[in-house]
Formats: C-alpha cells, structure tokens, sequence
C-alpha cells in the first residue's frame, strides 16, 4: 500500500469512528442489494457495492477518483435494506469528508462547490439564500445556463417566490462563534502520527468488531 | 386542547416554497394546534454540511434543538431535508454521548446547552399519529369529490429511521386523502427519490428521475400530485416543462402541498394557502374544489 493509500485510510477510517454503527461495514457480504435500490447508481462510475469492495481491498484511492459519492443524493434506500445493517449513506457522507479533507480534486468538482457555496451562505447569514447560491454556482460553472434560468426566475418573482435580498439572522455573530468552536474539536480528533502498514487491507484498523445484537438494524 | 409547537419553517419555506409554510400554518390553526416560531433559528446545514465537517454541520442543526428545549416544545419540521437532518442529530447526540459532549463545548461559546429533550416532528406524523383521522374527517367541509391523487412521500421523511410510516409503502397520506373524499391512485413511485440538489449538480440524472416519477403518477391516473418536500416540489413543479423539452412529453400536472389539499378539503380560503403561488396551472376539477365553499 502506498502512502497516500495509507492516509486516505486513516482518515476514512476517523470518519468512520464518527458514525453510530459505522463498522458494520465489516459485515458486508457484498450481495448488491445496495447498488439494486440506488436510483442512480446506473449513473454511477463506480456502484455502492463496489465502493465497499474496493475500500476492503485497500483501494481508496481508486474511489476517490471516482464521480460515484458525489452522485449520491442520500436517499438512503440502500440503508434501508442492506441485509446487513450497514449504514451506506453516512459510509459515503464519510467519503465525501475524506476527499474534501484531503482537498483532492474531484471528479465532480461541480458538487464540492454547490456544498461549498451552501455552507458559504450559511456561515455568512446563518440561512441559506438559494438565489445567490444558485447564482454564483451557474456564474462559476456555466454562465450560459444561467440566462436560461429567467424564464423561472420571472415565474418566481411573479408569483412572489423569489428572494432577492438575503436575509440574516440576529444571532449570526453567536453562530459563527459556534461553528469556529466546532471546528477546532473537530482538528483535535485528527490521528496525530500515520500508522502506515503495508498490510493494512480488508477491515484492518477498523478497532475490534463489537459483537452487538441486531437490534436497531 | 390546545397543544403548542417549535415551529421550524427552514430555508425554503420562507419564501421560494411560501405556499408550504402558509398552508401548514394554516391547517394547523384550524385544527386548534399553535405554531410558535423557533426564534432567530438557522440553516440546519441540509445535505450540504453533512459533506464536508461532522462536528460542525451537527453543532448548527443542534442550536435548533437547544433553543426549542428553552422554549419546552417539541420541533415541527415540515421540510423533509431539515427534518431529518434534525431528527438524525437527535439520534446521534443520543447515541454518542463523546458527540454530545463536544457539540455542547461548541454551542456553549452561543451561549447555548442542549440536554436531548426535544423531540423531532413531521406534520404527516402530528395530523395522523396524534390529532387523528377522526378529527380530520370532521373537519372536512369540502368533499375532495373523488379527486385522484399520488402522494409522493420522497425519500426523507420515512427513511432513514424508522419514524412514524412504512420505509417501503407508508399509507398516512393515503389515509388522509381517502378520508377526505379523494382517491389514492396505485403509486409505487411513492418513495423514489427525486434526486433533490442533483438537479443542478448532476441535471441529465435528476431530469430522469422526476420523470419517472412524474409517468408513474399519470399513467396511474392521477390528477394531481401531493408532495410533502420543498425540494421534491421544486423538481416536480420547477422543471415539469424542461422535462417535457428533453423527453418529449406532455406532462402539465399540477403538484400540491398536501397541507394545501388538506386545507382545499377543509373549505380553507384558497389564498390563505398559498395555491396562487403555483407555476402549473391546477386545473379545473382543483380550482372549482377550492372555490366551491367560498363561491
């Protein structure tokens, strides 16, 4: 296993941690019921069922090079039927925070800017202003799709559903104090040294399987 | 008896989706509940935050549920992405106490606690679980005369935790149309998802989707679609003539907040419940519905 191998996987792993029942993974007996509900997997470079495959065979770095997580909309229809409990979505969600972590460029830049550009109106008025957001998104990706959003837009305004000025929140100072503070817990969970093992495939590093009943699956 | 709520409007409702938030407050004031506004809430972080910081995008939906645990209410979420993006920071706060440990360093630099008292709620839930049929059928003063729907539950409100409805065929909606005169047309559709934000990430997929979802329902019979999501309403609604460009249909149905097809059944004002900020027009059969008790 290369390094970078080694990184993704102790990141992905601490992301992991962070998930209620996140090692289930282990129990995956790679039966596709996951990729089968996916209502975009079709879409998909890389299906569910073998992200979980490729994660087992020490190859995150293939799944980063990947569109597949970033095509998931979270519906999460593969959770509610894998056999075996695993909590796929938030498998995902955590990939998605490894490759952005990371700042690895992306297969589908285009959806690291729309959370980047939420999260920027969020930190900024404590709300979400779609209009920008929408705005700068298109601005950014292609201008030209934008032109064509004035037909709905006009339909918007029309029908008076159309915010043109953000709105803040009185407490926005209050929040982002909040979210500074998060984040600074969220940097003292970071693995301080890298345990790099050439064999580190398969479930390795994961922590001890918890023998738990399947209550709650 | 009067029973009060932490009412969470969410981004949306606001205003690009204002016909869900005025019809929610509606219905419920004519069933005798009070919505009480979360004061000064903000953005639950949606999807969106869940991408890219755990501990944060769970310290900011959480200043919610502290300030709802002040005011000693239980949350009413109509939107189904800040439901549950709320109700599954309820259930990991609960599940990892390390979590809830950290997200209240986090909220106390707002000078804020959050204990784990308030529960999470969805309208569905409410109308159905606790004010009951019943009461709902007594308020009815105009019969839906047999107006074929599909209620399209999306993805988020019944997964991914087990909450008040089947994950695979929930019926509340179903139910509560039936009883208010109108038909429930056969819709396996009923939870597949729409695609939410990927109509502007990934379009060609998202297109596909409602689609589906939208052929499913018309070939089925149904006259009128009814959402219990803003995004989902956006997509089925918002895009409905784009779909029709690619795909070469013919789709013109109209897609309704089931808060507004209650409100309709309940002979509430149709301006009162937003139906005049629809971009499809409702047809006939809806409007004389909805005029019919005021005429």
């Amino acid at each position: 296993m290369t390094r970078s191998e080694a990184e993704l996987r102790q990141t992905f792993l601490k992301h992991v941690e962070a998930v209620p029942a996140g090692e289930r993974i282990k129990r995956c007996i790679q039966c596709g019921t996951c990729t089968g509900s996916c209502p975009v997997s079709y879409a998909m470079d890389i299906s569910p069922r073998q992200l979980i495959a490729l994660f087992r065979a020490g190859e995150l770095e293939t799944i980063m090079n990947s569109r597949s997580i970033w095509i998931c909309a979270s519906c999460y229809a593969c959770t509610t039927r894998c056999p075996s409990g695993i909590k796929i979505t938030d498998l995902i969600y955590a990939l998605k925070r490894t490759e952005m972590e990371k700042n690895l460029k992306s297969k589908a830049p285009q959806v690291q800017l729309m959370a980047k550009l939420f999260i920027g109106s969020l930190k900024n008025l404590g709300r979400l202003h779609e209009g920008s957001v929408i705005a700068l998104y298109y601005m950014r990706t292609d201008i030209f799709k934008l032109f064509g959003y004035v037909p709905l837009g006009i339909k918007m305004l029309r029908t008076k559903r159309l915010a043109i000025f953000p709105k803040r929140i009185k407490a926005h100072q209050s929040l982002s104090r909040i979210i500074r503070k998060a984040q600074e817990i969220e940097m003292r969970h970071a693995p301080e040294k890298l345990e790099y093992s050439p064999e580190y495939v398969g479930y390795r590093g994961l922590g001890e399987m918890k023998l738990e009943s399947r209550k709650g699956v | 008896m009067i029973v009060k709520y932490a009412y969470y409007p969410g981004c949306s409702l606001e205003k690009t989706q204002r016909g869900y938030d005025e019809s929610v407050r509606e219905v419920f004031k004519a069933l005798g509940q009070e919505l009480l506004e979360i004061e000064d809430w903000n953005c639950c972080g949606a999807t969106m935050y869940m991408s890219v910081k755990e501990t944060v995008s769970l310290a900011v939906s959480a200043r919610n549920l502290a300030i709802a645990e002040k005011m000693g209410l239980d949350i009413l979420a109509p939107c189904s992405s800040c439901f549950t993006v709320l109700l599954k920071t309820n259930r990991i706060l609960h599940e990892m106490p390390e979590m809830h440990r950290d997200v209240n360093e986090a909220l106390a630099e707002g000078g804020l606690r959050y204990d784990k008292t308030t529960r999470v709620r969805h309208p569905v839930d409410v109308l159905m679980n606790d004010i009951g049929i019943e009461a709902i059928r007594e308020k009815v003063q105009q019969n839906l005369n047999g107006l074929k729907i599909a209620p399209y539950y999306g993805c988020q409100i019944v997964r991914p935790d087990k909450t008040f409805d089947d994950r695979e065929n929930p019926m509340l909606l179903d139910r509560m149309f039936n009883a208010c005169g109108g038909e429930s047309v056969y819709f396996p559709m009923k939870v597949r998802c729409c695609g939410g934000m990927l109509m502007t990430t990934f379009e060609d997929t998202a297109l596909n989707l409602n689609k589906d979802i939208l052929q499913c329902a018309v070939e089925n019979g149904a006259e009128a679609i009814v959402t219990t999501c803003p995004l989902c309403h956006f997509n089925l609604e918002g895009y409905q003539g784009k779909i029709n460009k690619v795909f070469g249909t013919k789709f013109n149905v109209p897609i309704l907040y089931f808060t507004q097809l209650l409100g309709i059944a309940f002979g509430l004002p149709a301006k009162s419940l937003g139906l005049d900020s629809s971009f499809i027009p409702l047809g006939n059969k809806i409007t004389s519905l909805a005029e019919a008790h005021y005429a």
